[in-house]
């Protein structure tokens, strides 16, 4: 009884904590230009695929990681570059819609450079199943909430102690005030592109072993962290990461309990009711005055 | 020190500035007053690169800067206080002063923050508060102090004294007097017109984006049409 709840429990956390991090990605670029990536899943993807393949390839476990991460903040970057500012004096909708578009673009090219196919990775540290109070474990779920949790400690750790991490801050409370104090807040979204495509990655390489990924995987992962975003309050760096958790374990155990097939079903429940009944989220600001 | 000539800004189809001829020398106070929607808001947001300008030129020490982007002119030595304070609401007072000092981090940022604290007392006893629980004329303190952290030579100051209680705008010009005897040239954007004039060294005034007047401080406030318009005698 206790046991199987636990087990839910902690495949919930697990996923919870990708959730966690691509609802960080949209956050964090949503501060710096009240845009939603829809892209956010692409890098989850991309960071999978990635060091799938590098690792295939011949490359050690680390040299794969570590690349990967390059390559997909750097297809970030480039996403903001080429999609994302050349359409600066738009409306915020349809730079939304922008996003969506290098989405499916991106979607389309993974499938050009690697295929249709599901792709593996080992696990970090073996397979063997740990025992914890009658659930077990796998040790890579272990990494997923250990990597996780030191990038939001990094993640927090930027934001406060260091003088960019406040610029960015500041640009997303107030543009005009950041600008006047010489913060460029072009790159400022640039940067915030790059981190967010970095978060996605981490993410997308640390769950791979457990799931598998493919060209198509960023789909619903980039979906279920909107969700984390939005139940947090959009925005809300902490509301996301416990909009992940509770997306993820909820999804869990209506997986375990009612059914596995509405497994996905249980995000855009939590969806549509955020949007209908508390549009500002667990943490999000009450009114206009919105930063 | 600053050379404004010919200078004119949109919002759209509606001209907000039509040919301002504006001069500032080093170490001057120079006043800029006008009623409700002169542009008085349009021409120093102009100066500080964040609105767009559609003809004329901005000279700042010699060096025509009408088309150096806005995050530059503070690294040139030009800071503004903007209308309505604009501090970093959810960030604590003493960030707001280390992103005043954005542009020249270093280890001498720490001690213009002491000095800032000595000049504004108040600021250091909310040192660790956020911005946006100040009052008023305490916002209004920590985003001039704010200002001064990038060491400006050109200070922009618009409506400083805006919502404030008398008590309050008497001391935010007694620091403006103490700025400009230590040396910074400042531009002062007023409706307050008497108290700006009474400090100014020259004045303009401006009437729907053009400049009508000019002369020194203590003539506009002599000034019959000054008095009738803008000083309610
Ligand atoms: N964002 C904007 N969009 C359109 N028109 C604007 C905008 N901002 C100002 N204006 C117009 O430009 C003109 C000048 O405005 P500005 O804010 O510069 O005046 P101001 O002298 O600063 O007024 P105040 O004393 O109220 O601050 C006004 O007619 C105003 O309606
Ligand atoms: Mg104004």
């Amino acid at each position: 009884m206790f046991a199987e709840f636990l087990q839910y429990l902690l495949s919930g956390i697990t996923v919870g904590a990708i959730y966690a991090l691509a609802g960080l990605g949209f956050a964090i670029i949503y501060n710096s230009s009240h845009v939603i990536n829809f892209a956010q899943g692409e890098f989850i993807m991309i960071g999978g695929m990635a060091t799938s393949s590098l690792v295939a390839a011949g490359l050690p476990l680390w040299a794969a990681v570590l690349l990967a991460v390059v390559i997909t903040m750097l297809v970030g970057v480039a996403v903001e570059f080429f999609a994302v500012r050349p359409a600066r004096n738009a409306d915020v909708v349809a730079v939304i819609i922008i996003t969506i578009g290098a989405s499916i673009f991106l979607r389309g090219l993974a499938q050009l450079i690697w295929d249709k196919e599901s792709h593996a990775l080992p696990s970090f540290s073996g397979d063997a199943p740990i025992h914890l109070l009658g659930a077990t474990i796998v040790p890579q779920s272990l990494w997923v909430i250990g990597v996780s949790f030191l990038s939001i400690l990094v993640l927090g750790w930027f934001f406060n102690r260091t003088l960019f991490g406040k610029a960015m801050l500041a640009t997303a409370y107030n543009r005009l005030a950041a600008q006047l104090m010489g913060i460029r807040v072009k790159r400022v979204l640039t940067a915030s592109f790059g981190m967010s495509a970095i978060l996605g990655a981490i993410g997308g390489i640390v769950i791979t072993p457990i799931t598998y990924t493919n060209y198509e995987a960023g789909v619903m992962l980039g979906l279920k962290g909107f969700s984390a975003a939005v139940l947090g309050g959009l925005g809300n760096g902490l509301g996301a990461v416990v909009g992940g958790l509770i997306v993820g374990i909820a999804e869990s155990l209506g997986a375990g309990y009612i059914s596995s097939s509405y497994k996905d079903a249980i995000a855009f429940v939590i969806i549509l009711f955020v949007l209908f009944f508390m549009p500002n989220g667990l943490f999000g600001k009450r009114g206009t005055e919105r930063v | 020190m600053l050379e404004i000539s010919g200078l004119t800004s949109h919002y759209g189809r509606i001209q907000a500035l039509k040919g301002i001829d504006v001069t500032v020398n080093e170490g001057e106070l120079v006043a800029l007053v006008g009623a409700n929607g002169a542009g008085k808001t349009t021409l120093l947001r102009c100066l500080s690169g964040v609105q767009p300008v559609s003809g004329g030129t901005i000279r700042f020490e010699g060096r025509d800067i009408t088309r150096v982007a806005g995050e530059d002119r503070v690294r040139l030595g030009i800071a503004q206080v903007p209308e309505g304070r604009q501090v970093f609401g959810a960030l604590s007072v003493e960030d707001n002063l280390r992103l005043g000092a954005y542009c020249r981090h270093g280890p001498d940022v720490e001690a213009d923050i002491k000095r800032m604290y000595a000049q504004f007392p108040i600021l250091k006893t909310k040192r660790n508060q956020a911005a946006g629980t100040l009052s008023g004329g305490q916002q209004q303190m920590l985003a001039l102090a704010r200002a001064l952290m990038s060491h400006p030579r050109l200070l922009l100051l618009d409506e400083p004294s805006m919502g404030l209680a008398p008590r309050l705008v008497a001391e935010i010009f007694r620091i403006i007097e103490t700025l400009k005897s230590e040396g910074t040239t400042i531009f002062l954007v007023e409706q307050n017109a008497y108290a700006a004039l009474a400090i100014a060294d020259r004045g303009y005034v401006l009437e729907t984006g053009q400049v009508v007047l000019v002369d020194s401080g203590t003539q506009l406030l002599a000034n019959d049409k000054v008095k009738e318009a803008y000083l309610g005698q």
